[in-house]
């Protein structure tokens, strides 16, 4: 049995080593919840994997950016990236596992409109906050949700019109030419009434859809050939995605059509698409975003120089997601510092309203439809998978979320920021919230 | 006659002066050209809109500037730039450091300069258009026919009357008729827009017959009419004679649109042929369910871009060189598939399935990891770019008609080595009786692997045509494997004329259903009709025997 002395002695020893110990950990705790938590909710591998890993890369290099700065509200930041893998279900799953087991206090993440669909009970539920960076087709508007990609009438409309004027052509026929999912689909329901509504007769106007990854175009491009040789100047509006872009162009150089007979505007095609085609057949065709790399702007190139520092690789290029990316993240940034809190409420309210620089040399401001003003331009492809800049809107155009071409759509509007309406959807007419919308 | 001497002397010596002091005064009269022309070009720098530059084009090809045709060409190309430092007219050429600069006006070497020190002097459609018709008469004068031929077709896209002086005095010297025609073609698009209407009646009687699509166009554009209803073109005359030659040319036309859609059909079956016909080796003759029959495509596939960039100045054989080790590529990988996994599974046609579709799950990540998710671009060699413009209304495009060509020389070369050739004999016979031919002292062993070999050696040779006509990426192979057995099983198991016959008739009516349902209900058309014969014909067109019926 040990002595009274010494029991005395090994209790006030260990006390203090426990004292100590709780000390330390109590502060590792603290400095832990020290960081403020970004997700990064982008697919990694299948599909999708060649578009969205490089959005993860520009989170992750804007992150490091910001810490170089101090952080924010003194906290540095702490990136939390999953793998959705281009799997729909995942996308939500991930979200949730980001929201309840990680506590991410902002989410960067989606791109093709199903996921970011498979996404929003998610988010509205557990009341989350997410930046969608990437050019869709309009018609939502959620409380939790920030747009910082095109609207149709910020990408689709803005095409439409340059087509239409004597720059652009003149054109007066019109091929809409889609991958056959919603995006497309609802893109040339507006376009189509767009069209309409400037008074292109219905025998002008021809629409096809083709699957994923199509490849025989033999008979689609000669049909396009035909009905471009009626006499009056044909366009092609495409919104083909992913690599059925490769034949199709290549079917329309072996044909003979160029992009002088019958330009082609495309609406997916960028520099990171470009990077893995042969170009030779696609120069003189033309692309629509709110951003190209080739952009005259001393922020572009201090942005291009940056980014080719922190991925190692001098061929690698900038494009439109990415552009938004860093547009949301430095909005995110100010709403934070504005708010003096990263809590999702407070934030949401003080991001409107808020104005950053983009990288075309113009301000992006955040409108209480969550959506942005940005500029549109149309670019021509060159041979080195660089686009030239013909043609730019002449100030920022803001984003509508609820087209105005399609009449269930041309009534609602979306307002997150006057008490009275509160809503992604209310109906200017019988000024009700229509309520949830995915 | 001594005066005369001197006479003659001082005449000379006064035409010697004559002539130094002219050479002198020509001398500040050409500087004086040359700076006006120096000017003119430095004037592009400044140039913002596109009706300015389109005057300067205009004026920099009227003008005596030797080396125009350069310059517009270069403006043409992307390579005209101005540097930002000195605003000075530069032709740039890119160079791993930047760009490797020249001057304009006298052709100086300049260096490398940095990319962002240089400018490019942009251009946009419409004004390619315009230097597309001003080059072209910049070359009509060219010594090359091919040279000449296009810068006729590109004067018919780019009418205009200033050219048709130029036009007149080329074909005064013409002696190529495809040339000639096109100049006539040309002429006659220009007059379509003269004041006096018997130059217009003649030259709409003058597409009479030549199924020109631009012209077919033009007789469109007269019979608009315009908002109120009132016919664009004026002159009842010319608009009605425009309308009967239209509607003969269209009728025309609509006869070689037939034979278009049947060369489409062809097309599409042959790319069915080329990758059905290893599966009906492998399926057919030895009763093996091959899910990775696909890769061995996409294999093949890979195997051509790899040969590329072994070899990437001379993309044109390229293409000749990845045949035989595309096919050497997938027969190996097929060899050793069969002699790894299926030889243990022979008689259970389940877990072969089960097996090779677990192959390919392997060998889609295995490329990846190689290679890259990514897809990669395979370029086309030039002999099979472009098309072969046979008329007005009909061009084949030359990749599609060298797979046609291809594939049926693949087939024949097939069943000569199935029926002429010993290798063959032995394969026909373990087909027909096993356990006969084993007694006759054949290898069974090496012959199913063989057989297997030679079935994936074919799929790599398909992949080495499909690199042609898609994307070549690790799900290459997904996209054609269903097509692959739907031809197999129609035509009948075991038989190469069966499977001959049933892509080239699936093509066929795929493409005749397109224009009227769509590429994807022509598909789903021509599934369930595939599913319904079997139905009635199981064992599909042209059954042989083969292991499967004996099983």
């Amino acid at each position: 049995m040990k002595s009274p002395k010494s029991i005395k002695a090994f209790a006030k020893h260990s006390s203090i080593v426990l004292a100590a110990a709780t000390l330390s950990l109590s502060a590792s705790i603290a400095q832990a919840a020290d960081t403020i938590k970004v997700g990064v909710l982008h697919s990694l591998s299948g599909t999708m994997a060649i578009s969205e890993t490089t959005l993860k890369d520009t989170v992750l290099m804007l992150i490091e950016d910001q810490n170089k700065k101090g952080g924010i509200l003194g906290k540095k930041l702490e990136a939390v990236v999953v793998d959705p893998a281009s799997n729909w279900p995942l996308f939500a799953e991930k979200a949730k596992e980001l929201l309840d087991k990680d506590k991410v206090d902002v989410i960067f993440g989606c791109w093709t409109s199903v996921s970011r669909k498979s996404v929003l009970p998610v988010i509205e539920e557990l009341n989350g906050l997410m930046f969608y960076p990437v050019q869709y087709e309009g018609e939502e508007s959620s409380k939790n949700v920030f747009y910082t990609g095109a609207a149709p009438n910020q990408q689709a409309i803005p095409a439409v019109d340059y087509l239409m004027s004597e720059a652009g052509g003149s054109v007066k026929r019109w091929v809409l030419a889609g991958t056959d999912y919603v995006y497309p689909r609802t893109t040339n329901k507006i376009l189509e009434s767009y069209l309409k509504s400037k008074g292109v007769a219905e025998k002008d106007i021809m629409i096809n859809y083709t699957p994923f990854g199509h490849s025989d175009w033999q008979t689609i491009v000669s049909d396009i050939k035909k009905f471009g040789s009626q006499g009056k100047k044909t366009a092609v509006v495409s919104t083909i995605n992913g690599d059925a872009n490769v034949p199709f162009y290549k079917e329309l150089a072996n044909q003979g059509m160029s992009a002088e007979d019958i330009p082609v505007v495309a609406f997916s095609v960028g520099e990171e698409e470009l990077s893995g085609f042969d170009t030779g057949p696609l120069v003189g065709h033309l692309a629509a975003w709110n951003y190209f790399m080739s952009a005259d702007a001393e922020v572009n190139d201090e942005f291009i120089d940056k980014w080719i520092a922190y991925i190692g690789d001098d061929k690698r290029v900038t494009n439109d997601p990415m552009e938004a990316t860093y547009i949301g993240f430095n909005m995110w940034v100010k709403a934070v510092e504005k708010a003096k809190t990263t809590d999702v409420d407070k934030v949401s309210s003080a991001l409107i309203g808020i104005s950053v620089p983009n990288l075309t040399g113009g301000v992006a401001t955040m409108l209480p439809n969550h959506h942005l003003t940005k500029p549109v331009l149309i670019g021509e492809i060159q041979e080195n998978g660089q686009f030239d800049i013909v043609w730019q809107t002449e100030g920022a155009v803001p984003g509508d979320a609820w087209t105005d071409f399609l009449p269930e759509s041309a009534k609602l509007i979306a307002d997150w920021q006057d008490p009275k309406i509160m809503c992604g959807n209310y109906n200017t007419e019988t000024k009700k919230c229509s309520g949830q919308n995915y | 006659m001594k005066l005369s001497h001197v006479f003659r002397v001082f005449v000379v010596l006064a035409l010697f002066v004559v002539q130094v002091v002219q050479a002198e005064q020509i001398t500040p009269v050409q500087s004086e050209v040359a700076a006006d022309n120096a000017l003119l070009l430095n004037e592009l720098i400044s140039a913002r809109s596109t009706s300015d530059k389109k005057n300067l084009i205009n004026l920099i090809a009227n003008s005596n500037f030797p080396q125009r045709a350069k310059v517009l060409s270069a403006l043409q190309d992307g390579d005209l730039y101005y540097t930002k430092a000195d605003e000075q007219l530069v032709y740039a050429f890119s160079h791993p450091d930047g760009y490797q600069i020249a001057s304009v006006i006298d052709g100086e070497k300049l260096g490398v300069i940095g990319s962002r020190k240089v400018r490019k002097i942009s251009i946009n459609n419409e004004l390619r258009t315009v230097l597309r018709g001003v080059l072209a008469e910049l070359s009509l004068r060219s010594d090359d026919v091919a040279v000449r031929l296009s810068a006729a077709k590109d004067l018919i896209r780019s009418p205009s009357p200033e050219f048709l002086h130029a036009i007149e005095r080329a074909k005064a010297v013409e002696i190529n008729k495809k040339v000639l025609a096109s100049l006539n073609i040309a002429t006659a698009m220009i007059n379509l827009n003269s004041e006096e209407q018997v130059l217009r009646l003649d030259a709409i009687e003058s597409f009479r017959g030549t199924l020109d699509s631009d012209a077919m166009s033009i007789l469109a554009a007269m019979q608009l009419k315009d908002s109120e209803g009132n016919y664009l073109e004026q002159d009842d005359l010319v608009r009605e004679s425009a309308a009967a030659v239209l509607s003969e040319m269209r009728g025309e036309a609509e006869m070689y649109k037939l034979v278009e859609n049947v060369f489409f059909g062809l097309s599409l079956g042959s790319v069915l042929l080329l990758t059905a016909v290893g599966l009906a080796i492998t399926f057919g003759v030895m009763g093996v369910i091959n899910m990775a029959h696909g890769e061995m495509m996409m294999l093949g596939a890979y195997t051509t871009y790899v040969i590329q960039l072994l070899m990437p100045n001379y993309i044109d054989y390229s293409i000749v060189v990845a045949i035989p080790a595309a096919f050497l590529v997938s027969g190996l990988v097929g060899i050793i598939i069969e002699r790894g996994v299926i030889r243990h599974l022979y008689g259970r046609p389940l877990e072969t399935l089960l097996a090779t579709f677990g192959v390919s799950l392997i060998l889609q990540q295995a490329v990846r990891s190689i290679f890259s998710p990514l897809n990669k671009s395979v370029s086309a060699p030039s002999w099979l770019s472009g098309s072969w413009e046979i008329n007005g209304a009909l061009s084949l495009t030359y990749n599609r008609l060298y797979i046609i060509i291809f594939s049926l020389v693949v087939l024949l070369m097939l069943v000569f080595l199935l029926k002429k050739t010993f290798v063959g004999l032995q394969m026909r016979a373990v087909t027909q009786n096993r356990a006969m031919a084993n007694s006759m002292g054949i290898r069974t062993g090496w012959v199913d692997a063989l057989t297997f070999g030679l079935g994936s050696g074919v799929a790599g040779i398909a992949g080495v045509a499909l690199s042609q006509l898609t994307n070549v990426g690790p799900n290459l192979g997904q996209s054609y494997i269903i097509d692959s057995f739907m031809v197999v099983v129609f035509g009948g198991v075991g038989n190469l004329f069966g499977t001959f016959f049933a892509a080239m008739s699936l093509g066929v009516a795929n493409k005749f259903l397109e224009p009227f349902a769509g590429a994807v209900l022509a598909k789903i058309f021509v599934l369930v009709f595939i599913i319904l014969f079997i139905q009635w014909r199981p064992r599909g067109l042209f059954a042989l025997k083969g292991r499967s019926v004996e099983d």
